[in-house]
């Protein structure tokens, strides 16, 4: 139990202190994970849209699998992009194993069925009720897309933060593909899991502070942004 | 901004819908004019109405048939120059003053002139204390009076109208009215659905009567009201037509409707 306390204390003060290599560890975490986000955004959210508006044969089947993917494993993602940017993979060349890049890649493909699919069920729902009035209103498709989005706003900013929240918090993929090389590419959760495995418990309670109050603040940050668009219009 | 083009007359060749298994318009054969201004369209529940209105005003695309403005079969290409307000309104997640301005926003128009229609929608539809409210928390009654002020400040040159007074208070009822005689005379053909029959008597220049997606009676108002030729017609507006009765009284007890056979009644 006195270690316990111990080692809350000493987490208490790193962070307090500003502690240079643990916040080099955050500083990395944040980057890799908001490039993914950002990227999984660009990617994920036409095509949402797309699955959503569109009608195309395959177009339930896609809808279907894209849900399922949500639920991919972390260390089965890593191990696929591992062997993909190996030596031996067909893209081996490009020296990537090891690399942010390769965790930012590895990230991606965690977060990309979250924003497809959160984001195609939003605009779905919301065509369902505002395609018959915008088709009166003479709206050409561009518009009504931009209409869609623009009033679905307040959601598809959870979507993104919930995958964001996905991509931070996963230890598995990023393990694997970058291999958790001090000052390269360690981040707070293999970190977490390296200093645990040492005992070196209040290093990694310390980077487990942060983690939790950052998850906390996105959520928080979620819900006021709802709220504050809720306010403006309600639902 | 593209002025609205003439898009009449609508017309309706042969239109038949289909819904689940149910035919639910069948070989509709119809044609708007200029003249009457307003055509009221009145039947039972379930028959019909508002899907004849949708499939008129282009955004639902018949299974059978073919519908044209002026002459034109794309429905894209005149689908400014027509209004509609739903039974059941559908209002965007924007302020009430919001609403109007998309609408126009999406017309082309510009700014001042949208300021211009927004604040004159609003002030004819009695709206205006609630410009700021954002739409969707006005009661049902204002949103119904803001969908016909979003559907007017377009300048149609038909207005489809379905229900717009089911949930108004009488003066609301009153004033929409008034704006819907203030429209056709203005040179705006009125298309609309009414359970209201003193409202029917008072609007209408012309009388629709549909049953069970079958157009039953066309006959100016006069005429109509003054005894309709349509036995079913006749009994709709005695209070007489009583929907839970009808397969017994015209099909027979048990069996198969006509209907879900596709078979017209005599
Ligand atoms: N998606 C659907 N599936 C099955 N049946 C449908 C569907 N949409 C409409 N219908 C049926 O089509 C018929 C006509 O519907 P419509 O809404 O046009 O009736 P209406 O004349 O406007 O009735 P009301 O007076 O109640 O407004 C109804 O019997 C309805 O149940
Ligand atoms: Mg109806």
């Amino acid at each position: 139990m006195d270690e316990f306390w111990r080692a809350i204390l000493t987490a208490a003060s790193m962070i307090w202190e500003f502690d240079a290599g643990l916040w080099e560890i955050i500083g990395l975490s944040l980057r890799v994970s908001l490039t993914a986000t950002l990227i999984a955004a660009l990617i994920g959210l036409p095509l949402g849209a797309l699955i959503a508006l569109g009608r195309f044969p395959g177009r339930r089947l896609l809808i279907v699998i894209f849900n399922a993917l949500m639920g991919l494993p972390p260390v089965v993602v890593g191990l696929i992009v591992y062997l993909l940017l190996s030596r031996a993979g067909p893209f081996g060349v490009f020296n990537l194993l090891f690399t942010p890049t390769a965790m930012v890649i590895a990230q991606i493909i965690l977060v990309l069925p979250i924003i497809i699919s959160l984001s195609r069920e939003i605009l779905e729902t919301l065509w369902g009720e505002y395609q018959e009035a915008l088709r009166s209103l003479g709206a050409a498709p561009g518009q009504a897309l931009v209409i869609l989005l623009w009033d679905g706003r307040a959601m598809l900013i959870t979507a993104l933060l919930a995958g964001f929240g996905r991509a931070v918090a996963e230890v598995g993929a990023v393990m694997i593909v970058g291999g958790n090389i001090d000052h390269v590419t360690r981040v707070m959760t293999t970190s977490i899991t390296l200093e645990a495995s040492k005992g070196n418990l209040s290093m990694a309670l310390g980077l487990g502070i942060v983690l939790l109050v950052l998850s906390f603040a996105i959520s928080i940050g979620a819900h006021g942004f709802r709220h504050i668009s809720n306010v403006r219009q309600p639902v | 901004m593209n002025a609205p083009r003439q898009i009449l007359p609508v017309t309706l060749t042969k239109v038949s819908l289909r819904r689940g298994k149910k035919m639910v318009l069948k070989e509709i054969d119809c044609r708007f004019d200029a003249v009457p201004a307003r055509t009221l369209i009145i039947g039972p529940n379930g028959a019909g109405k508002s899907l004849l209105l949708r499939v008129c005003h282009g955004i639902v695309a018949p299974d059978l048939g073919q519908v044209r403005w002026a002459g034109e079969t794309d429905p894209r290409a005149l689908a400014r120059s027509q209004g509609m307000v739903f039974q059941r309104p559908v209002l965007l997640r924007r302020s009430t003053r919001g609403n109007i301005d998309l609408a126009l926003k999406i017309h082309g128009l510009d700014a001042a002139q949208r300021r211009r229609r927004v604040a004159e929608a609003l002030e004819r539809t009695g709206l205006s204390r609630l410009a700021g409210t954002p739409a969707r928390a006005l009661s049902f009654g204002e949103q119904q009076r803001l969908a016909l002020a979003r559907a007017m400040a377009l300048r149609p040159r038909v207005l489809f109208l379905d229900e717009p007074t089911a949930n108004l208070d009488p003066a609301a009822a009153h004033l929409v009215e008034e704006i819907v005689r203030d429209m056709s005379e203005a040179g705006v053909k009125i298309i609309m659905t009414s359970h209201d029959l003193n409202q029917a008597r008072r609007l209408a220049q012309e009388v629709i009567f549909l049953h069970r997606g079958r157009i039953k009676e066309r006959a100016p108002a006069d005429r109509f009201f003054a005894g309709p030729k349509n036995d079913l017609a006749r009994a709709f507006l005695n209070g007489e037509l009583l929907w839970w009765r009808r397969r017994s009284v015209y099909d027979g007890v048990g069996g198969k409707s006509a209907d879900e056979m596709g078979i017209d009644r005599p």
